[in-house]
């Protein structure tokens, strides 16, 4: 067992334990940085503003990380989401260096160390606190487009069968975590919150391709309105901004090009 | 108690002067239309255009044969008449429902948003009109006027 005597300049906030064999085991570099936080504190200022923590992190560490270092030894009022903390629940999306990102999948060693690396709340949504935002009207969208099974037929006393080619179809949207690094990202939903967004129609898709589903057909009505599919300019931010990887503009121009072949 | 997921569209969801619920969805085809629509004449504009460009720039003398002659001479016949309308009113529509959708998405205000669509449907509607009306109204031989200013079958 380790001795309980805290040595906190040695110890990175995230270490991984390298046999010897590797090069350079041990001897994880470090660096300075400044992380420049949009700060919102409504019970004390109306306005927002930014506030910098010099703090020295690892090549090892990410941005949440960073954050992490500053709540819990620096200012413990910064506020932001994070659950898992590995790229998996979607809590902790932001504008890192004004691009949507999951701060626990951004590694430190990757942004420009040498400037301040600004962190802010995504885009298009109310901010309620420092980093965290009221993401009730993202989930409003999600639920327009009735992101569940819908078959009418009985149940088989098994389960409803399908081809692997079938499942490939949908594949990419099932794996959205609902983050919103993709609506909040988009041009079109900053103005005014009345689109739906990318992830709602990232999860329409996933239904509507789905050959187990039979309401496709509702999904794509719900989505032919003047706040669906058609206010999507192809800016392709939405793809830029997945950390999932989905090819979120793709799968919104499928669902158009359902719609046309339904209609036209 | 834990809060129940309220159906879509059951109430109106207001944060910060913000309405995040959408209008109620009017069953209208408009916005797909409005799509297709710019695919569509896009394509026809890239020819109109650059064989318009190529016809009246780069054949026989190019830019210097253009004169009042000319163009008198090309509205004098049925198919640059047609060729002209086509391209007036599928750029000025194509332009428009551009800039409608540049309003849909810049204007923050809804009155805003109204008052810069009467503007631009007002001026869309005038030049449109105003366009078609010359292209067939156009009389190539006004009278009075001096000859070599006029196309050659003039003087006939």
């Amino acid at each position: 067992m380790p001795t309980e005597t805290k040595d906190e300049s040695a110890e990175p906030a995230s270490k991984v334990e390298l046999p010897d064999s590797v090069a350079g085991s041990g001897e994880i570099p470090s660096f300075d940085i400044t992380l420049r936080v949009r700060r919102y504190l409504p019970e004390f200022y109306d306005e927002a503003y930014w506030d910098d923590f010099q703090v020295t992190m690892y090549g090892t560490d990410r941005v949440l990380d960073a954050l992490h270092k500053v709540k819990w030894e620096m200012d413990g009022s910064v506020s932001f989401r994070r659950s898992c903390a590995h790229g998996v629940c979607g809590s902790d999306a932001m504008r890192i260096n004004g691009h949507n990102r999951l701060a626990c999948k951004v590694l430190l060693k990757d942004l420009n160390t040498s400037k301040p690396i600004t962190v802010e709340p995504i885009k298009g949504l109310p901010v309620e606190k420092d980093l965290i935002v009221d993401m009730e009207p993202f989930f409003q969208s999600y639920r327009e487009i009735m992101p569940f099974l819908m078959n009418e037929s009985a149940p088989p006393s098994k389960e409803r069968l399908q081809s692997a080619e079938e499942r490939e179809r949908f594949d990419d949207t099932t794996k959205c975590i609902l983050c919103a690094a993709c609506t909040s990202s988009c041009p079109v939903f900053w103005t005014d919150g009345q689109y739906f967004g990318p992830a709602a129609i990232v999860n329409a898709h996933r239904f509507i391709f789905d050959s187990r589903d039979d309401a496709g057909d509702m999904r794509l009505e719900v989505l032919n309105d003047k706040e669906g599919v058609w206010r999507c300019r192809t800016t392709f931010n939405c793809t830029d901004a997945c950390p999932r990887g989905i090819q979120v503009t793709k799968a919104i121009s499928e669902v158009k090009q359902a719609i046309l072949s339904r209609k036209v | 108690m834990a809060q129940t997921i309220q159906p879509p569209r059951s109430s109106d969801n207001i944060k910060d002067g913000v309405k995040y619920n959408r209008n109620s969805g009017s069953n209208s085809n408009f916005e797909m239309f409005g799509w297709l629509f710019m695919r569509m004449s896009g394509i026809v504009l890239v020819v109109l255009i650059f064989v318009h460009l190529y016809v009246n720039l780069m054949v026989g003398n190019g830019i210097q044969a253009v004169d009042f002659g000319f163009v008198a001479g090309k509205w004098a016949d049925p198919f640059w008449q047609v060729w002209d309308l086509a391209m007036l009113w599928l750029a000025m529509l194509h332009g428009s429902n551009g800039v409608r959708t540049i309003i849909n998405d810049y204007a923050e205000k809804d009155s805003t948003r109204f008052w810069l669509k009467v503007i631009l449907f007002a001026a869309s509607a005038v030049i449109i009109v105003l366009g078609t009306l010359v292209i067939f109204t156009f009389n190539p031989c006004p009278p009075n006027a001096t000859a070599d200013l006029l196309p050659s079958f003039c003087s006939a």
